[in-house]
C-alpha cells in the first residue's frame, strides 16, 4: 500500500512542438494542501487535467489512490472533486438544487444524496441559504456552492483551479479555512463513512488531499508544499518555510527617498543580485553572507549621494522573492 | 505640486444602493495609486464617473483640472486605460493592433507607434501574432494600446492578473519608467500582490474608502500589534486555543501554520498555553503583517 494518494512519473505532455509539461513528477500524501504555482502557460492546467484523466500524456504514469489513471479512468475520477476557475451552476435552481443536480450527474442515489448534501453545505457554511436561488447569491457564497458540489461525492482528491480569482480578501480567508479543515480532519464531513464508493476511509490514509492551482504568492504560501511550475517543469519543491529559508538574511527591505537614488544606488552595489522595486519601498537580494557589509555601506553611498534612507533591515524573505530568484537560473 | 486627481464627496446612487459613498482623495502627479478592493465595492463605479461615463448622484471630481462629468470629452481625450477584458485581436500582429488602436485615437504617425512598441519592451516583435504571444506579452501590448496617444494619467484595471511574479516584475518596471516621467498612474485591482506595488494604497469595501495611505504605513496604522506565525499540531486545536486567547486580536489558518495578530500576547504566554492543552509546538515565529491583513482588520 502507497502513501501516497496521488503518484505522477516523468509526465509529459507535447502539443505538435510545444512541450506543455515536459518531465513532472508529483507525489501528494494525504491530507496535503500541494500548490501548482506559475504564470499562465507554465503548465499547470495541463497537468490538473492529465491528473484526472481528461488528457492522455505523451509519457509517464499516474497513479490516483491506487488506481491507473491510464487503464481505471472511471475509478480515479469518483475520487476526484473539481473546482475549476469558472464552474458553472444553474442560477434559476436553487442552493440545494444545484448540489442534486452534481449529485445525481455523479450517481448518487435518492437516499443519498440529501442527508450528503446537507452535511456539506452544513460545511461550507450555506445551509442556511438552501432554498436560496444560486443566482442571488454573493461572489463568495457562490464560490463555497462551487466547492459544496465538489464535495457531494466525497471526493479523496480536490482539484481547485485558481479558486480565489476575483474575490475579496474576507471570502478568500474565509474559503482557505474551509480547505485547511477538509484536510485536516479525517472525520470532517462524513460522520457514517465506513463504505465511500468503494474505498474505506481510515485515520491518515482517509484524509482529503487537495492540488490547488495559482498564479499568486499569498496562495502559494497557505499550502503545505509548493512546486514551482515554469515551461512545463517544476524548478523547485518544497514547503513554504523550507523554499524562503533559502534566502533567510539576504533580502533587505529599503525604505527612503527618492526611491530612484535609492535604486540605482542599490544596483550598482557589487554585492548586490537584484533590486525589485514595491511602492513604497526595495527589496534588496544580496549575495551570501554580505548582507552586514552591504547594510553598512549602502546607507552611507545613499547619503552621500542626495538621498534619505528611512529605513535599511534584513526582512523574512518572501515566496515572490525565492520565486524570482529561482527564475533567473 | 499638481493634483491630477481630485476627488470630492463623489457618490453614486442606483435606486437604494449606493455604490460609491462620499469618497474623498487627490492624486498627484507621476505618483503609482492603487485602488483595492473586492469586485462589487465601488472601484469600477469610481472609474466610470472618473471617465465621465457615469453621473455622480453627488460630489464632484476633477481629472487633469477638467470636470469629469461637464468635460468629460476633455478628460478621455488625455488618459489612458488599459483593462484585461480590453480586445485585442488575435489574428493581427503587435504592430497590427497598436496601429488599429493609433487611428482610434487618429494617430497615424508610424514613428510614434513603433516607439510605443518599443517602450513596452516589444520591439522585434512587430510581426509577432497576437494568439501566439503569452500572458504577460499580451499585457504588455495592452499598455502599449493604453499609451499610444502619450497620456497624462493611465487608468490600469487589474493589469497583471493571471502572471508569475517575473512577469509582473517585467510589467511594473516598465510603469515605474513611465511614472518617473512624471504620467500618473491609478491601478484598480482585488489583489493584494498587486497593491504591494503602488505608493499608496485606497482601500475599498462597499463603497467606501476605507483608508488610504502607503502599504506601509497601512501596515503601521492599521495593525497595531504583532504578527505571529504559529507552527503547533493539531492545527486545528490550536485555533481555537488562541482565538479564544485574552489579548489575541486575530487568529487564522494559513497552510501548515497560524497566523496570529495580537499587541498584548507574548511568544511564551501562546507557548505555554498550547503545550498545557497537549499541543506540540514546533515553532513560534516573528511574521511580517501583509496588506491583506491590514483589508481584513479593515473590513471587519
Amino acid at each position: 500500500m502507497t502513501d501516497y494518494l496521488v503518484q505522477a512519473t516523468n509526465l509529459k505532455k507535447y502539443f505538435k512542438t510545444v512541450k506543455a509539461v515536459d518531465g513532472v513528477s508529483l507525489h501528494v500524501k494525504p491530507g496535503e494542501i500541494y500548490g501548482l504555482v506559475g504564470s499562465d502557460g507554465a503548465g499547470k492546467t495541463t497537468t490538473m487535467r492529465l491528473l484526472v484523466g481528461a488528457l492522455k500524456p505523451s509519457a509517464g504514469e499516474i497513479t490516483v489512490c491506487g488506481f491507473d489513471v491510464a487503464k481505471q479512468v472511471e475509478q480515479v475520477r469518483s475520487q476526484i472533486g473539481y473546482l475549476s476557475q469558472r464552474f458553472s451552476m444553474y442560477e434559476d435552481l436553487s442552493v440545494l438544487e444545484n448540489i442534486r443536480f452534481f449529485a445525481e450527474v455523479r450517481g448518487l442515489s435518492q437516499t443519498e444524496w440529501l442527508p450528503r448534501s446537507m452535511e456539506i453545505l452544513e460545511f461550507v457554511g450555506l445551509a442556511d441559504f438552501k432554498d436560496r436561488r444560486a443566482g442571488q447569491l454573493s461572489g463568495g457564497m457562490k464560490q463555497k456552492l462551487g466547492l459544496a458540489s465538489a464535495l457531494v461525492t466525497r471526493p479523496r482528491l480536490l482539484l481547485l483551479d485558481e479558486p480565489t480569482t476575483g474575490v475579496d480578501p474576507v471570502t478568500r480567508q474565509d474559503f482557505w479555512q474551509l480547505v485547511i479543515k477538509l484536510v485536516s480532519t479525517p472525520l470532517h464531513l462524513p460522520q457514517n463513512s465506513e463504505n465511500l464508493g468503494g474505498v474505506a476511509r481510515s485515520a491518515e490514509g482517509g484524509r482529503v488531499s487537495v492540488i490547488i492551482s495559482t498564479p499568486y504568492m499569498d496562495e502559494a504560501s497557505r499550502c503545505h508544499r509548493v512546486g514551482f511550475m515554469k515551461n512545463g517543469k517544476i524548478i523547485a519543491e518544497d514547503t513554504p518555510s523550507v523554499l524562503r529559508s533559502q534566502l533567510n538574511g539576504r533580502i533587505l527591505e529599503l525604505r527612503g527617498s527618492p526611491l530612484n537614488l535609492l535604486r540605482h544606488a542599490a544596483h550598482k552595489d557589487s554585492d548586490v543580485e537584484d533590486v525589485q522595486a514595491f511602492g513604497d519601498r526595495l527589496h534588496i537580494r544580496v549575495s551570501e553572507g554580505k548582507s552586514q557589509a552591504v547594510l553598512k555601506k549602502l546607507k552611507k553611498e545613499i547619503v552621500s549621494a542626495g538621498g534619505q534612507v528611512d529605513e535599511l533591515r534584513v526582512v523574512p524573505p518572501a515566496l515572490e522573492d525565492v520565486f524570482i530568484a529561482l527564475s533567473e537560473h | 505640486m499638481e493634483t491630477v486627481i481630485k476627488v470630492e464627496n463623489l457618490t453614486r446612487k442606483f435606486g437604494d444602493f449606493v455604490a460609491v459613498d462620499h469618497i474623498n482623495f487627490e492624486v498627484n502627479a507621476g505618483e503609482v495609486v492603487g485602488y483595492l478592493g473586492p469586485n462589487g465595492s465601488g472601484k469600477t463605479t469610481t472609474i466610470r464617473m472618473l471617465l465621465g461615463l457615469l453621473a455622480p448622484s453627488e460630489g464632484q471630481a476633477t481629472v487633469l483640472g477638467y470636470d469629469v462629468h461637464r468635460q468629460s470629452e476633455e478628460v478621455r481625450a488625455r488618459v489612458g486605460y488599459m483593462s484585461q477584458k480590453f480586445a485585442i485581436y488575435d489574428d493581427l500582429t503587435a504592430l497590427e493592433n497598436l496601429t488599429f488602436y493609433g487611428g482610434v485615437y487618429g494617430i497615424k504617425d508610424r514613428a510614434r507607434i513603433l516607439h510605443t512598441l518599443e517602450l513596452v519592451g516589444l520591439k522585434g516583435h512587430e510581426q509577432t501574432l497576437t494568439r501566439d504571444m503569452s500572458t504577460g506579452w499580451r499585457q504588455r501590448l495592452s499598455l502599449g494600446i493604453a499609451l499610444v496617444h502619450e497620456p497624462k494619467l493611465l487608468f490600469l484595471d487589474e493589469p497583471t492578473s493571471g502572471v508569475d511574479p517575473t512577469a509582473r516584475r517585467a510589467f511594473w518596471d516598465l510603469i515605474y519608467e513611465l511614472a518617473e516621467n512624471g504620467v500618473t498612474i491609478f491601478v484598480t485591482t482585488h489583489y493584494m500582490d498587486e497593491a504591494e506595488y503602488c505608493e499608496r494604497v485606497g482601500v475599498m469595501r462597499d463603497g467606501k474608502l476605507l483608508a488610504m495611505d502607503t502599504p506601509t504605513n497601512l501596515k503601521r496604522t492599521v495593525i497595531k500589534g504583532d504578527v505571529w506565525e504559529v507552527f503547533a499540531h493539531p492545527l486545528e486545536q490550536g485555533l481555537e486555543i488562541l482565538h479564544d486567547m485574552d489579548g489575541v486580536e486575530r487568529v487564522g489558518l494559513a497552510g501548515d501554520h497560524l497566523r496570529v495578530i495580537s499587541s498584548k500576547v507574548k511568544k511564551t504566554a501562546m507557548q505555554s498555553l498550547l503545550s498545557k492543552a497537549g499541543l506540540s509546538v514546533e515553532k513560534i515565529e516573528r511574521g511580517e503583517p501583509t496588506l491583506e491583513d491590514v483589508f481584513l482588520a479593515l473590513a471587519r
